[in-house]
């Protein structure tokens, strides 16, 4: 077990190092940095003058040397437009994100596993034939255009929910839901496999002819085999929600990593969204380390397998 | 061969070389027609096809002309409407109906060919992996699998931001960071048919690796990686939308793309809603589309997938 949790943190140091260097490189081996990140009417004296304060003139691994560096102590730079440190900046914008985040995977969550559930047990019932037109539609809609268009009718025409800000609880519902769907379909398919595959198992059978009760296979034996699945999708697709939150947010205006992204790319503010893409990974890390451990902790194979 | 006749009827995999042309062609109408919604998928997938070859025919309006007297047009059968523009026209007056139908060449485009470039890598890399096994192996996957695990989306907005905005761009960020997908199906499926019996049998029987690879291998990889490649052709003109959205896709005056209709028409939408309506029809039409398809080719191509249906 601690070898195991062990070997997961080596390896998302590992990819942590990837991270920064490729953060580092993209930005500077495809093309001139300083132009990038100047303003494009900028003069050739001003950018010469910004290369030479931002270190561009060093050898390149002088240059990720200090990257790294700095990066270990959490600096990456000033953010060129508010011309502050970067990534207080960004870890003050994250407990939106993570708020619009969990929202959306509660709501993902608490509609999809009864669905997918029931779905498994009575495939082809009304029920499963719902939650499988769901699943496609959540796999096919683009969630910011969906976003539009309840902007357009739950908020200017009906104005149930205010269009955009983080105000009261109303302004988290719009985001949320739109950024659950695609999770919501995904975990109503995977739960209605699972339950499917594992109904037609041999323990099951063997459970029910030595005269268990439904309720106490389903429960005992069908839930908790499910369950595995689902924890290491639920893990992923939150990591997959911060990232695709840079939409949503952009189209609610919602105050959170993602949609300071998108204003900082407007500005070709690189240093902040270098901050932003390092940090975002570093959750994303994190989580795949406490699923890895919530997983091990469902299923004793994987515990004493290693 | 001659015992065929004495097996019975039931035709068991596409790729089954003792079937002859006629057989397959018949084995792949019925499942067509048992499933009804592989039908629609296809049905729909050839309507954006055809839409993207043959846009010059289908309109004669371009959809880069502007024309700032018939700009903000609803649709035709709205009031104001004109049959000219049946979708209505944007904000600078070009016509939405034929960006719509040009757009469509840019994201099949992105799909096709970022397909392309990541099932090769990708199932280069993953059959190295799988073949060669041990510690090759271990290494290769485990980097394909923390690739996999981070934010997906953000690092394609943060390349594409570096890039630049071009169509070449896009088609390369998305052939790139979508290999490691293909690559981790191809080595599953390596490893899978080189433990199976008729691998063995072969290698006994004296087939060298050429016969073995092209024989045996490839034509039972071939079955999972389309499937793949269709679902990932659909999420790849899905998120080539959203970089438009962003800004971050081919500019919106060198060529009408989904994404980029989406971008402009967002400042409208309140009074204008169809400028951004339309565009977003099209994507969740061919997406939905296209996962019925890949839905309905894992039931074909997979027999395994098949028997757990029921």
């Amino acid at each position: 077990m601690h070898r195991y949790l062990f070997s997961k943190l080596a390896q998302s140091l590992l990819l942590l190092f990837g991270v920064l260097f490729l953060v580092f490189m993209m930005v500077r081996v495809t093309g001139d940095p300083a132009a990038l990140m100047m303003p494009r009417e900028s003069s050739p004296e001003q950018i010469e003058a910004f290369r030479e304060e931002m270190g561009f003139n060093d050898p390149l691994m002088v240059q990720f040397g200090r990257f790294i560096v700095e990066a270990v102590k959490g600096d990456f730079g000033n953010s060129l437009h508010f011309k502050t440190p970067a990534m207080p900046m960004v870890v003050e914008r994250l407990g939106a994100t993570v708020e619009l985040a969990v929202a959306g995977l509660l709501m993902a969550m608490i509609f999809g596993i009864p669905i997918g559930l029931i779905g498994g047990f009575t495939p082809g019932g009304v029920t499963d034939n719902i939650g499988r037109f769901i699943a496609l539609m959540g796999q096919s809609i683009p969630n910011f255009w969906l976003g539009l268009m309840m902007i357009l009718y739950f908020g200017v025409e009906l104005g149930w929910f205010p269009t955009f800000g983080r105000d009261t609880w109303h302004s988290v519902v719009m985001p949320a839901f739109v950024l659950g769907l695609p999770v919501l379909g995904q975990i109503v398919r995977l739960t209605r496999s699972a339950v499917l595959e594992i109904r037609g198992e041999d323990f099951i059978r063997t459970a029910h002819s030595k005269g268990l009760e439904p309720k106490t296979i389903y429960t005992k034996h069908v839930l908790r085999n499910v369950a595995i699945p689902l924890v290491s999708v639920i893990g992923v697709q939150f990591g997959y929600m911060l990232g695709g939150s840079i939409y949503i947010e952009a189209i609610f205006s919602w105050p959170g990593m993602g949609g300071l992204l998108e204003q900082s790319i407007g500005w070709r503010d690189f240093p902040l969204v270098q901050a932003i893409a390092v940090f975002t990974s570093v959750i994303v890390l994190a989580l795949n380390i406490v699923t890895d451990m919530a997983y091990s902790i469902i299923d004793p194979r994987i515990r004493y397998g290693r | 061969m001659a015992d065929n006749t004495t097996t019975p009827k039931t035709v068991d995999s596409l790729l089954d070389t003792e079937k002859t042309f006629k057989e397959r062609v018949a084995y792949f109408g019925r499942f067509l027609w048992r499933d009804r919604s592989g039908v629609i998928g296809l049905i729909v997938f050839l309507i954006v096809v055809f839409a993207a070859v043959f846009a010059p025919m289908i309109t004669d309006q371009s959809p880069l002309d502007q024309d700032l007297r018939s700009s903000k047009m609803p649709p035709a059968w709205q009031e104001e409407g004109d049959w000219a523009h049946p979708f209505g026209t944007d904000s600078l007056g070009k016509d939405i109906f034929s960006r719509v139908l040009y757009g469509a060449r840019v994201s099949l485009m992105v799909g096709l060919f970022g397909v392309l470039i990541a099932g090769t890598l990708g199932m280069l890399i993953g059959a190295i992996a799988g073949y060669a096994g041990g510690r090759l192996d271990a290494a290769i996957m485990s980097g394909v699998n923390l690739i996999l695990s981070l934010p997906y989306l953000l690092f394609v907005v943060f390349i594409a931001a570096v890039l630049g905005r071009s169509l070449l761009n896009v088609i390369l960020i998305f052939g790139i960071t979508d290999a490691p997908i293909f690559a981790r199906v191809t080595r599953g499926e390596v490893l899978r048919i080189r433990e199976s019996g008729y691998v063995e049998s072969a290698v006994s029987a004296g087939a060298r690796w050429p016969r073995i690879l092209f024989d045996h291998i490839l034509p039972n990889l071939l079955g999972p990686l389309i499937t793949l490649a269709t679902f990932e052709m659909s999420r790849m003109i899905f998120y080539e939308a959203g970089l438009g959205f962003l800004g971050l896709s081919v500019p919106p005056n060198e060529y009408p793309t989904w994404g980029n209709m989406l971008a402009a028409g967002r400042k409208y939408m309140t009074s204008y809603p169809w400028m951004a309506s339309f565009p977003g029809l099209a994507i969740m039409f061919t997406s939905l589309g296209m996962n019925l398809l890949g839905d309905w080719l894992r039931d074909v191509l997979d027999p395994r997938m098949r028997r757990s249906r029921k």
